[in-house]
């Protein structure tokens, strides 16, 4: 193959300018080694391409056109209404406050979690006795199982369990609310046990920013008489800057499509009147328990739609820097 | 579909008819391919919805090995998948990629009805009468315009569930038998200071049938049957439904934050409220005893206390005050399946067997002549109260179909919530039936 390429390549040689056989001869093996080159990305990333169209692209196309038909998943969907599914659910109330409850929970996430992950890890950083231990504690929420969490957490905060006791005996008795029967309070109490569910894996993502903050850095901060405050401030803050920025890419992608958690810790009766609902979960209840197939498969298509104009802009106003190249176009 | 089981059915003839029907396996003159039964080993695969260890699906494992000893030519896999994943996700989508079990799980009413309209099911009327006629009206549920597509093998009627111990304790003397004795007796219960009736509002459906409750005595039967086969709410007697059960409501009968509690499976739940002391009564059906048993701390105690009386009358409506409300369960084989899945229904649903199923405390059976395997008393109650029941109403979820079921169910939920009212439940079916 790559001998036919050097038979063939002198006609184009003819075509450049005065270039002698070598230059052509390098300019052949060059093409030979991009070509090879594309042969080895095709064979070894088709099996992922593959599995790729046949499980995520070609469901999604599926979902898609089961949206538009008033389908309730009984023989094969034939009754065609275009985008009425679409409309009636930002017409339903309850999707809206399921697009509330997770704009809540976007927000609420990072505003809260960065925070305190910020000042955990860069505490946790220092070297201290027993560090181990407790970057090993601060992350075994985000190790339990979803279910887990929500089971425990839904017997906590029950009527009269063990937060409402541990309240009363702390003399705290007046805090004591209905957790997760007030309507108005139930939301607040989810982005409760996600923040603790989830603010170890912000932590353990910075500590790893961290470990990148070369030590000479520090150590020449220190010698021009800057405080550890002045560091972490001008010195560590701004080298963790893509750690940050990619987890609240990652923490938002979630929280939008936040499900496990809340289904189990929320009961249906809550998450139907849209107290608790989140757009996974609406879309479940409408869609399985519902049986409006074509219905969920719309709201599905919705979240899918707002998760990745989400994605989207966050990479082109936020990441651009941190990904430049891969996905944006390399600045000069 | 009024059910007159006869309690008084000569036993020992049931049984003969049993012995005979499980023993010479589908002998009946008008099979029709009578000779090709049983001559080629078959597998049958059944889906049923008693997944949790315990004796519901033992005694399933039982039945199965018993019919492959009588019929060694056929085996049979069963699969135990808990209910929720089985009606909403398992099936309709075994049933759509044309791969379904042979025979499964099936609810009857709506859904039953649009698993016919999308030809999935065998049409068994020929090949059942004989237990059509044995298990009586309450198979009707599970038939679609006067053609059989399933079998029950549990049927039972709702009631109140209740603490005789604390009715005691309260100066009730007898169970109330009209609303008005009933609100009386939640007032007595308030003034020994226990919660009068918990409810499990958290997963919708036991807060509903309240609603369903009022709705039986406000509609007459008629505009019920109506109901369920042309899916037409505009009788006057749903809102009035509604606006009973907001007066109910207000009376503050239930637990507080009732929003939030589940009904059955946990301690928390109001299953557990009533198994463990905290609760007096609780709206439930037949098969209550059995999960009331798993929830309890002391399941000796729970024995002693425990009462069953129908749900109360409203005096001066329009509905029939024996008619109830209930649901049940059975199985349905798939169009495609073998001739041996109808035989092995057939004797699901054989007094001996059913008789069986009885004694596991599991749920109340349908068969005439198996009776006797009930032997738990409040169980017999509600058997009782099934038998002569004038007329069993399928649970409106089930009998409307999800779609409507579940609408019905949220808005019912947001009256008790306090956000909802009752027009806005009929609103809501109505608008539903058009999704």
């Amino acid at each position: 193959m790559t001998s036919t390429n050097q038979t063939l390549n002198p006609a184009g040689g003819a075509v450049a300018p005065p270039a002698g056989l070598r230059p052509a001869r390098r300019n052949a093996g060059r093409a030979a080694v991009t070509r090879r080159k594309w042969y080895e990305i095709i064979g070894l990333t088709a099996p992922a391409i593959v599995v790729y169209v046949m499980f995520v692209l070609v469901p999604m196309g599926f979902a898609f056109y089961y949206s538009l038909f008033r389908w309730r998943g009984v023989g094969p969907p034939t009754d065609f209404i275009g985008f009425d599914n679409y409309v009636m659910a930002f017409q339903d109330p309850i999707f809206l406050d399921a697009l509330r409850n997770n704009a809540i929970i976007v927000f609420g996430s990072l505003a809260i979690q960065g925070p305190i992950a910020l000042g955990v890890a860069l505490l946790l950083n220092r070297t201290f006795r027993g560090r181990t231990l407790f970057r090993l504690l601060a992350f075994v929420p985000y190790v339990l199982a979803e279910v887990t969490v929500g089971i425990m957490w839904k017997l906590i905060l029950t009527d009269g369990g063990t937060f409402d006791a541990l309240l009363r005996a702390v003399g705290l008795g007046g805090l004591v609310q209905p957790w997760l029967a007030d309507l108005d309070i139930v939301i607040w109490t989810l982005l409760f046990v996600l923040t603790w569910k989830y603010v170890g894996f912000a932590i353990i993502l910075l500590l790893a920013g961290l470990s990148n903050v070369p030590q000479e850095l520090n150590e020449a901060a220190q010698i021009d008489g800057a405080s550890w405050w002045q560091i972490q401030r001008h010195v560590t803050l701004p080298l963790l800057g893509p750690t940050i920025r990619i987890w609240m890419f990652l923490s938002m992608i979630g929280s939008l499509q936040v499900f496990d958690v809340i289904w189990v810790t929320s009961v249906p009766a809550v998450r139907s009147l849209g107290a608790s609902a989140t757009m996974a979960t609406y879309m479940v209840d409408n869609g399985f328990f519902a049986r409006l197939w074509g219905y969920g498969n719309a709201v599905a298509v919705i979240l899918f739609a707002i998760s990745f104009v989400a994605a989207l802009l966050f990479q082109r106003f936020l990441l651009r820097r941190d990904i430049e190249g891969a996905i944006t176009r390399k600045a000069n | 579909m009024a059910i007159k089981r006869r309690v008084t059915t000569v036993l020992a003839l049931s049984i003969t008819t049993a012995l005979l029907a499980a023993g010479c396996g589908g002998g009946e003159s008008d099979q029709p391919a009578e000779s090709e039964l049983y001559k080629n080993p078959v597998t049958l695969t059944w889906w049923h919805n008693a997944s949790q260890d315990g004796p519901g699906k033992e005694y399933w494992q039982k039945v199965a090995k018993d019919f492959n000893a009588l019929h060694p030519t056929v085996t049979i896999e069963i699969e135990g998948i808990e209910t929720n994943q089985l009606q909403r996700t398992r099936l309709p989508a075994a049933l759509l990629s044309n791969d379904p079990p042979d025979i499964f799980q099936a609810w009857g009413g709506g859904e039953i009805r649009e698993q016919v309209d999308a030809d999935y099911l065998k049409d068994i009327t020929d090949l059942v009468k004989d237990e059509v006629a044995n298990i009586g009206s309450s198979a009707e549920i599970w038939a679609v315009n006067g053609r059989q597509y399933g079998l029950p093998y549990r049927m039972g009627i709702e009631g109140i569930w209740y603490n005789k111990d604390m009715f005691q304790r309260a100066g009730i003397t007898a169970p109330p038998t009209t609303f008005d004795e009933l609100n009386e007796a939640v007032t007595k219960l308030k003034a020994i200071n226990v919660v009068p009736i918990a409810v499990g509002a958290g997963d919708k459906w036991p807060a509903a049938h309240w609603w369903y409750n009022f709705a039986m005595r406000a509609c007459s039967v008629d505009t019920l049957k109506k109901a369920s086969t042309d899916l037409d709410f505009e009788d006057p007697c749903f809102v009035k439904a509604g606006e009973d059960l907001k007066s109910f409501i207000d009376t503050q009968p239930f637990q507080p934050n009732f929003i939030a509690t589940p009904g059955q499976n946990d301690p928390t739940s109001a299953n557990g409220m009533l198994a463990n002391g905290k609760a007096a009564m609780e709206l439930m059906g037949d098969w209550n005893k059995g999960t009331l048993d798993t929830v309890a701390e002391d399941t000796e105690a729970l024995n002693k206390f425990i009462g069953w009386f129908p749900v109360p009358a409203i005096t001066g409506s329009a509905g029939d005050p024996k008619a109830a409300l209930g649901g049940g369960d059975g199985f349905a084989c798939a169009k495609n399946a073998p001739a041996e899945c109808v035989e092995f229904l057939k004797y699901i649903v054989s007094p001996e067997v059913q008789k069986g199923y009885a004694e596991t405390g599991t749920g109340l059976p349908v068969a005439k002549g198996a009776e006797s395997g009930v032997a738990d008393p409040a169980l017999r109650s509600v058997l009782e109260a099934t038998t002569s029941a004038t007329y069993v109403q399928l649970w409106l979820d089930t009998a409307f179909g999800s779609t409507v079921g579940n609408a019905m169910n949220d808005a019912i939920v947001a009256i008790f919530a306090g956000n909802g009212t009752p027009q806005q439940v009929v609103d809501a079916m109505k608008s539903a039936a058009r999704k």
